[in-house]
């Protein structure tokens, strides 16, 4: 299985993880700082900042592009409870 | 004493729910909302000794009438025999909904269905709640969405909306009448209080209930509360007409000022020095039956406070209300609450002052959780699961003991409080990207 490296930068945690997790079902068990409420893609409560790798995490979807879009996301923000990892990055909260 | 004013009152108040009475609040501008005396409790969150309103209002334009928000829906025959008073439905041109919420959006779908032409007028964030609120009626709702910004001319009066998300719900927005310089602000500047004289120089004293409404309903959402009040305060202000309680005509401007004095931070009662250098504050929070965890939380306060840059306060819950409690938290950085393990729980107080922090904005405050168990520990994972989801971060895996700590168990405590004071103030081994050894995804519980 292909693997990739996802860093947290808040907390300096670097984690080896299988393409195609979601970043948050490894960022709450590592303790970073990104926070949840929805988790479904709705609420943009998980809104995050891409560091590195932008290009490395899945294509944001119309929905997760609307919901960014409302929440007023900067350039390189996404969605923690949507992105799914495919190479190595680096997020950190938004 | 039945004097000529009040009798003149009397016949230009709002009447009774058996003959209800429009009332004019400026000229074409009537408020045509519903009274609700008896109700104790709204939203199951609030008492209200009091009851409430549910204000809606009407205004007259050359090119049609506007209805800003409209009424719970046991009271939509009131507001529309209100309502029939100052206009015709084919007259509707738009109706406004300052946010969805059902006490306002209840008699929406029969307005709508009396008056089709109409265009419903919501926030950019209101559609996918609107959604969800219609679909279990059937008729199909064409609206649009507005911004900070846009504007509708009814014919010699504009309506002009300001994006206000969050207060409370994430599609508030209020709605300005700009040539009569009325804020229709939703339930911003509003309260529980009923009072058939309607206007705030004429009804009982409310500020305990303004104050109230606050409290419980924008606190969470001070910093929105600010943002929001730099679009409000540079508007010219006759009139604020909230959805719920007195109209405010008189020096509407006091209770702009209100809300910017309560959303602002307590720093008159810091006891820091302004001028001293940055500081972090953690709060220790613990409940112990025999004295066990009790003397973690010593030692977690000791080792924290061992950190430069960290001020450390430790309490026993047992000794103190939540009100304070929650007070405290809503400033500080990070929070540890110990308890022992009861029944498979952590113990109720832990959880009264949990359910009473939905008041303070937790997001990105450190939690930590710790506690002494007998054979099971429960109580600090159900902890954490809750700091998370209460938005808080968990940086530092919780620590438990069974039973009576020995020296080298206090001495995990102290480092424990050491690790989550480093956390917090972003010093130690926990900072710096490149600091913690990488995990494999395997290895993750
Ligand atoms: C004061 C208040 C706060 C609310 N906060 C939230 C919230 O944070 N998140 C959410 O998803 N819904 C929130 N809601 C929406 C309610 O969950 C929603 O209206 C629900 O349908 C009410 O269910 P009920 O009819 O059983 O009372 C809130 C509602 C009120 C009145
Ligand atoms: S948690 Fe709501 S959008 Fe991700
Ligand atoms: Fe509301
Ligand atoms: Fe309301």
């Amino acid at each position: 299985m292909a693997k990739a490296k996802l860093t947290f930068e808040d907390i300096g945690q670097t984690v080896n993880v299988p393409a195609g997790v979601r970043v948050i079902d490894i960022s709450e068990k590592v303790g970073a700082g990104i926070v949840y409420g929805c988790r479904e893609g709705d609420c943009g409560t998980c809104m995050m900042h891409v560091t590195a790798g932008w290009n490395n995490l899945t294509e944001p979807s119309v929905l997760e592009e609307k919901v960014l879009r409302e929440n007023m996301a900067s350039r390189h923000d996404r969605l923690a409870c949507q992105a799914q990892v495919i190479g190595d990055c680096s997020v950190k909260p938004a | 004493m039945i004097t000529a004013a009040s009798e003149r009152e009397a016949h230009s108040g709002p009447g009774s729910d058996a003959e209800p009475r429009a009332v004019a609040i400026a000229d074409g501008v009537h408020w045509v909302g519903a009274l609700d005396p008896t109700l104790r409790r709204f939203d199951l969150i609030l008492r209200t000794a009091n009851g409430t309103t549910y204000n809606a209002y009407a205004v007259r334009g050359e090119q049609g009438v506007a209805v800003i928000d409209t009424v719970k829906a046991e009271f939509a025959a009131v507001f529309f025999a209100r309502l029939e008073q100052v206009a015709r439905y084919d007259e509707i041109r738009v109706i406004v909904l300052n946010h969805l919420e059902p006490d306002h959006s209840g008699a929406l779908p029969e307005l709508m269905r009396r008056a089709p032409q109409a265009k419903l007028v919501i926030s950019k964030r209101a559609p996918a709640m609107l959604k969800a609120l219609l679909k279990a009626d059937d008729q199909e709702i064409r609206y649009d969405t507005v911004d900070t910004g846009d504007e509708i001319d009814l014919g010699g009066r504009r309506l002009k909306f300001l994006h206000t998300p969050y207060l409370h719900w994430p599609d508030t927005q209020c709605t300005y009448l700009a040539e009569q310089q009325i804020l229709f602000s939703g339930d911003v500047f509003g309260c529980h209080h009923c009072d058939p004289r309607l206007f705030n120089d004429r009804v009982g004293d409310f500020r305990f209930a303004f104050d109230y409404y606050y409290a419980h309903i924008m606190r969470p959402f001070k910093t929105y509360v600010l943002d929001a009040l730099r679009l409000i305060e540079p508007l010219p202000l006759k009139l604020i007409a909230p959805t719920h309680g007195p109209i405010l005509r008189e020096r509407p401007r006091r209770y702009v000022a209100r809300y910017r004095e309560l959303s602002g931070a307590d720093a008159a009662l810091e006891p820091v020095p302004a001028d001293a250098p940055p500081h972090f504050t953690l709060l220790v929070f613990y409940l112990s039956a025999y004295g066990s965890t009790a003397r973690m939380a010593e030692a977690i306060a000791a080792g924290a406070e061992s950190v430069p840059g960290i001020r450390v306060s430790l309490y026993d819950l047992e000794g103190g209300e939540v009100e304070p409690f929650v007070d405290l938290i809503e400033p500080a950085d990070a929070i540890a609450l110990g308890s022992p393990t009861l029944n498979g729980d952590a113990a109720k107080p832990i959880w009264d002052l949990l359910s009473s922090l939905a008041v303070v904005n937790l997001r990105g405050k450190v939690g930590a959780a710790f506690g002494s168990y007998g054979w099971s520990g429960e109580a600090v994972p159900m902890i954490e699961d809750r700091l998370r989801g209460l938005k808080l971060r968990v940086p530092v895996a919780g620590l438990r003991l069974k039973l009576i700590p020995t020296d080298d168990e206090l001495a995990d405590c102290h480092a424990f409080g050491r690790a989550l004071a480093e956390a917090v103030t972003g010093s130690g081994a926990q900072a710096g990207p490149t600091t913690r050894p990488v995990i494999e995804y395997a290895n993750l519980t």
